[in-house]
């Protein structure tokens, strides 16, 4: 039973990897817009912020 | 200049970054789009806010429905509006300031509390598994040591919503929901540390993790739809800043509505709603009174005439000396009045709070009486303690504290989708109890347009051509019934304000406006040379979707009335086209209270469909309530739910999901005092142990979740 010793250790480290991955997401903005996100990721329109004086990205 | 252009650093940076380093700009300004819904319109909007020169970015956000645009420099919102409608999305100017905090900084801790408990849980759950699976002695021990070193810290973050409330409730001698929960919690890790360390057999640690999970996420979903809510009505309120335009002397400024003080003279242009009650100074013009009166003629104003605030000022320029402002207005008090008879409706108080109401109580009691039977039975303190635990853990609200808020979201977002915005958390139990409806008639069933059929081709190109750039809402609606006409060419084009508009087309002289002005009788007419001038018929269309909507709505059993303030002749040309039988003419504002009134004695639950001001007092007087986005400001604050599209089709649904909702959450209730029924006997006798609570906490909460999420198919 010693190997208890180093597996739960081990099991609580993968878990609070886990844990710290989610917050990070949460903290990250990464849940703000589930929907819109899913359907940009199928968009091959430029999806830049528009550069100064670059005139070629006007629409009109 | 963009930051991330003059950044170099930036190039080759994630692209959520850039966009967050871009759109900081100086300034933002957020619209929302009520219509947007796939991956073109993002694309679309983005673009086309990208074009206008000043902005350094725009994100659009596709759940909530809005944009945000970061500026380099200040842009009036109205050019954006602008921008986006030419290019096809509606659009409408939200207020930052009353958004609050982009950030939700409540809900992001409510989620971080969740995912460490979760976290805890499981971790803990593992470990229980051994001991339930028969671990004894030092393993058992090493494992509640192990299990209590995870649960504390993580209950005293996790719980601490709950510790809080209780704390408020108790502080003023109150029982609420929390109490229960926050002495189950506390009991039962202190009640397991105690077992922990004298080396007993039985640990709750599990049961107060998982017991603190699922309520957190019951209490997320319900911050959730409050925030929803919140939100809508701060939409609401920001859907039209006001701001007017103000002349003192020879200097004309543009200043907020709350700056203005009596006798100051505002310039207010056609098409321009008037924002305060005053006497004309200057100017001729039309007034559109149908805010105030719903009537659909427009009435003469001139010098010394008075004017109220929400009228709409339709052909000329007027200078308005304000006689009363902020407060004081007749639309202020119009305001006034529909909180008074709001705080009827606030009566309600939704089933979550009275089955918490009873609830709470029977917690303590049976814990209680659990505890003192048993020590009077076996005189055993321990034992009698831990079985009390056992009771308050498993009797415990987790289902009852996620029955309603699973089942309201599952709801509000099914509505939204289909262009419903559920403003009220208890709206949804209310309209299941509808049985009648009243409807407005301008602007809810019908939207004014004209009847293109009455003029030749010729004449509707021209008309198309003089009317198309117009602000006046006469010239709006000819030009929208004209879909399809090519504009013919025409030259010289004049607004006379008061009168209507001239131009030239092929070497003759056209005009296009009030009969008086061309010579004849009442009515808009065109006069092409020096033929008779013709008449443009108007007559109000019924909204897009209304014939399906009270077809279904008469199919699901509801009663319907239509209430106008329009003349009689109208309204019953219009319930006839709609198969409403009881249907009411020339009604006041006061007359519709008193209408949606007559039937509270009857014992009917109304609903009340309407858009204008005139509407807001019987919108509020009413159990339920719904108005279209281009309803007035105070009418979509009084009502429950707003409907965003311009079709009435969503409302088809309504009811149904209303009622599929309240069946529900009464189902839910049902379940959670099923389990209850069986396990409470158990725990009393003392048979209940820690897996057994374990299983049957999770098994209802998921039965309640899974039964909720039923909402999303058909109804």
């Amino acid at each position: 039973m010693n190997i208890l010793v180093i597996l739960i250790p081990v099991s609580l480290v993968l878990g609070g990897l886990g844990l710290i991955a989610f917050l990070w997401s949460l903290r990250s903005d990464q849940y703000e817009d589930l929907e819109g996100d899913a359907w940009r990721i199928l968009s091959e329109d430029e999806d830049k912020p528009r550069k100064e004086n670059d005139d070629s990205t006007k629409p009109f | 200049m963009t930051q991330a252009a003059a950044c170099p650093a930036c190039i080759g940076m994630p692209e959520g970054t850039l966009e967050k380093a871009a759109s900081n700009g100086n300034s933002q300004i957020v619209l929302s789009l009520p219509a947007i819904h796939c991956v073109a319109c993002i694309n679309g909007v983005e673009r086309a806010l990208r074009g206008v020169n000043g902005v350094a970015n725009a994100r659009v956000n596709l759940s909530m429905k809005r944009v945000t645009v970061g500026l380099d420099r200040p842009i009036a919102p109205e050019q954006l509006i602008d921008t986006l409608e030419l290019a096809g999305f509606e659009a409408r100017l939200l207020d930052t300031s009353l958004l609050g905090a982009d950030t939700d900084t409540y809900g992001r801790g409510l989620m971080t509390r969740i995912a460490v408990s979760g976290f805890a849980m499981m971790n803990v759950m593992l470990l229980s598994v051994a001991v339930w699976s028969g671990a004894v002695g030092a393993t058992q021990h090493l494992f509640h040591m192990i299990s209590a070193m995870i649960a504390l810290p993580a209950l005293i973050y996790a719980a601490q919503p709950f510790f809080h409330n209780a704390w408020s409730a108790l502080s003023v001698r109150k029982l609420n929901m929390d109490v229960p929960i926050s002495l189950a919690i506390l009991l039962a890790a202190g009640m397991s540390l105690f077992e922990t360390f004298y080396g007993g057999a039985q640990a709750y640690f599990d049961a107060a993790l998982s017991l603190t999970f699922f309520l957190l996420i019951g209490r997320y979903l319900d911050h959730r739809s409050r925030k929803a809510a919140a939100s809508a009505a701060a939409q609401l309120s920001a859907l039209e800043v006001p701001r007017v335009m103000r002349l003192r002397g020879d200097t004309r400024e543009m200043i907020d509505f709350a700056e203005l003080s009596i006798g100051d003279h505002i310039q207010v242009l056609p098409g321009g709603r008037i924002p305060v009650d005053g006497i004309i100074v200057e100017g001729a013009s039309q007034i559109d009174r149908s805010l105030l009166t719903g009537e659909s003629r427009t009435a003469d104003a001139g010098p010394d005439a008075a004017v109220t605030a929400g009228e709409v000022n339709m052909t000329g320029p007027l200078i308005i000396r304000a006689t009363t402002v902020g407060e004081d207005t007749t639309l202020r008090k119009m305001v006034t009045m529909v909180d008074q008879a709001e705080a009827v409706r606030n009566r309600y108080t939704a089933i979550a709070d009275r089955a918490a109401a009873i609830y709470a109580p029977v917690v303590h009691l049976l814990a209680l009486v659990a505890f003192l039977g048993w020590v009077a039975y076996s005189g055993d303190v321990r034992l009698s303690l831990n079985i009390a635990v056992a009771v308050l853990i498993i009797t415990c609200p987790c289902a009852l504290g996620l029955a309603v808020p699973a089942v309201s979201t599952t709801a509000a977002g099914r509505l939204f989708r289909a262009g419903l915005l559920v403003k009220d958390g208890t709206a949804l139990e209310r309209l299941a109890e509808v049985d009648t409806v009243i409807f407005d008639k301008t602007g809810t069933l019908t939207m004014p347009a004209a009847a293109r059929d009455m003029m030749d081709e010729q004449t509707q190109a021209i008309a198309l051509a003089m009317t198309q750039n117009a602000t006046h809402p006469i010239s709006q609606a000819i030009a929208a019934s004209l879909t399809g006409v090519t504009a013919a060419e025409v030259s010289d084009q004049k607004e006379h304000p008061g009168q209507g508009i001239s131009a030239r087309w092929n070497g003759q002289d056209v005009r296009l406006g009030s009969g008086a002005w061309l010579g004849t009788k009442a009515g808009t007419y065109i006069q092409v040379g020096n033929q008779p001038p013709h008449k443009i018929a108007l007559r109000s269309e019924l909204r897009e979707g209304a014939r399906a909507l009270i077809q279904a709505w008469q199919n699901a059993g509801l009663s319907l009335h239509l209430v106008s303030g329009d003349d009689a002749e109208e309204t019953g040309k219009v319930a006839e086209a709609l198969g409403i039988t009881r249907w009411q003419a020339n009604t006041t504002p006061a007359d519709k209270i008193a209408y949606v009134e007559s039937f509270a004695g009857t014992g009917a639950r109304v609903l009340m469909v309407g858009d204008g001001l005139n509407d807001t007092g019987a919108l509020a007087a009413a159990y339920a309530s719904v108005s279209p986005a281009t309803a007035a400001d105070a009418s979509r604050a009084a009502s429950d739910v707003v409907l965003l599209n311009d079709s009435l089709t969503p409302l088809i649904e309504l009811p149904l999901v209303a009622r599929a909702a309240k069946r529900r959450i009464v189902e839910n209730f049902a379940i959670s005092a099923g389990y209850n029924l069986i396990a409470i006997p158990v725990a009393l006798m003392g048979f209940a142990t820690p897996l057994l609570a374990a299983i049957a906490m999770s098994a209802s909460s998921i039965t309640v979740l899974l039964n909720a999420l039923r909402l999303r198919g058909r109804v």
